[in-house]
């Protein structure tokens, strides 16, 4: 935190030497257009953090389904589980949102749907999907931990598998991953940031959208990525606050 | 009553290319008590792990109470539930506290009210004499109690058959005898058992069969008096006479 300080001052400071680089009139807050400059800017945030909780909230589910065929002792579940893993962690984001937001209408259509697919549900349906190829291995690495006793013992007392599965496995599991869970939220937020480009009005677009009628990109990106710095820093404050409520019980 | 609880016919099983259980032919009646010994690898526990089906075997018949054991989900799971067993670990669920590891099965495969499952998990841990436990984490317990709440668990199911696992292999000696006398108990109230350990003094005691294992074979089945006395093979007489002088 000290350094980042240090770093940001000393760029404010070479920044003010050679003058004429830095601008910051463009988002000064003691200024009327600074000031509706910097509200229209953190304007982006509600559908930021929208999105991200979405799909991170989809992704957990979706996860969660793709990780229990990976268990499965039947080798056909398995291959479904591998080939959905392999394929959609190797799609990077971008051309999957662009697939998604272009081409799946197309695909609707084809079928014979007519379902519209606007950059708010577009984004939300990329990011869950590319980001659940991770949850789910991250599940897998979660119920692994789970000593294999611990299921026998469920089921000699006639537990069958889902009850297995919600009484006894991820109950613990889920406390063993909560911290790479969060990492994956992390990345969700700031891969948000892609829906900018088709047109998902947050916090990326926004500084888009002012830079094109300013002209002052170093200034908005700077305190755009403020705005990230600063929205990763509340999640992982959050994040330890639930690690350690949900670590308290835990002493096993 | 009295007829065959489990019958194993003919039961071979292998890991791989490892044959685990060769030719497994072992009948037990319902009230019996069977006590299986046999040096490490020889199959003691596989031999109790197929029979409630935790591992699957590929040849043979087992059948429970006449009805022969297959890959049927939901008799898999109704065995599991009449069979209890009790494990060398333990595994007990550490998310949970003494008293709910008791009720799970209960509410959750019988079907309980949860203050049936209370009341019944009450009663069993009056019984393994650890009723003052009942709101602690098993990992707050010693060994020997944590044993007996996992006895305790089993017994919630109100099981037709109990398997023990080497039951007190995992635990300090001064805590073997509170676990065994538990078990004594449930002997002298005719429960049926199948226990593998190496406790001869406590097979002497409650074993109506004594059950010896080589090499993935039953070797040698006789009454304990018998067993004890005049081993009938040479392998039996050696182990005897490596687990009872040391």
């Amino acid at each position: 935190m000290r350094l980042l300080l240090a770093l940001s001052l000393a760029l404010l400071l070479t920044g003010c030497a050679s003058s004429g680089t830095w601008g910051w009139y463009v988002i000064n807050p003691a200024t009327d257009t600074g000031w509706t400059n910097i509200k229209f800017l953190i304007s982006g945030m509600g559908n930021t953090i929208l999105i991200s909780v979405i799909a991170a909230a989809i992704s957990i589910v979706l996860g969660l389904l793709v990780a229990l065929p990976g268990q499965s002792k039947k080798k056909g579940w398995r291959i479904v589980n591998r080939v959905y893993v392999e394929l959609v962690r190797s799609i990077p984001l971008l051309p999957m949102l662009f697939w998604v937001f272009y081409g799946l209408p197309i695909v609707f259509k084809s079928m014979g749907l007519n379902i519209p697919i606007d950059p708010f549900w577009g984004a939300i349906i990329t990011l869950a999907v590319s980001d659940s190829a991770f949850t789910a291995e991250i599940y897998r690495s979660g119920i692994q931990s789970i000593a294999r006793g611990q299921s026998e013992a469920a089921q000699t007392i006639g537990l069958s598998y889902a009850q297995t599965m919600r009484y006894v496995i991820l109950p613990q599991a889920i406390r063993r991953i909560l911290p790479p869970l969060a990492n994956q939220f992390i990345y969700i937020v700031k891969m948000s940031a892609f829906a900018s480009v088709i047109g998902m009005q947050e916090l990326t677009r926004r500084a888009n959208e002012l830079v094109v009628t300013e002209y002052r990109p170093l200034e908005i990106y700077s305190l755009l990525i403020v705005e990230y710095l600063v929205l990763v820093l509340v999640i992982s404050a959050g994040v330890r606050w639930l690690e350690r409520k949900m670590g308290s019980d835990e002493r096993v | 009553m009295r007829g065959a609880a489990i019958e194993i016919v003919d039961v071979n099983k292998w890991f791989g290319d490892f044959q685990a259980l060769r030719d497994i032919n072992l009948s037990i009646a319902t009230g019996e008590k069977v006590v299986i010994c046999g040096p490490s690898g020889s199959g003691k526990s596989t031999v109790v792990r197929c029979i409630n089906r935790l591992e699957e075997h590929q040849s043979g018949t087992i059948s429970f109470n006449g009805v022969e054991l297959t890959n049927d989900p939901a008799s898999v799971a109704s065995i599991q539930g009449d069979i209890g067993m009790v494990f060398q670990q333990f595994n007990l669920f550490p998310h949970l506290t003494v008293i709910e590891n008791l009720m799970l099965g209960p509410m959750k495969a019988r079907g309980l009210s949860r203050e049936e499952a209370v009341n019944r998990a009450k009663q069993y841990l009056e019984r393994v004499r650890i009723p003052d436990q009942a709101n602690k984490k098993p990992a707050h317990l010693s060994g020997g109690q944590q044993q007996r709440v996992a006895i305790a668990r089993s017994l919630c199911m109100e099981p037709k058959v109990l398997l023990f696992d080497e039951p007190t292999s995992a635990l300090d000696p001064e805590m073997i005898a509170e676990v065994l006398d538990v078990m004594e108990e449930l002997a002298r109230e005719g429960m049926t058992m199948i226990v593998v350990t190496h406790e001869m003094g406590f097979a002497r005691k409650v074993a109506d069969k004594m059950v010896f294992m080589d090499n993935g074979e039953i070797v040698e089945q006789a009454a304990p008096e018998d067993f004890f006395e005049r081993p009938k093979t040479q392998r039996c007489q050696k182990f005897l006479s490596q687990i009872l002088h040391h």
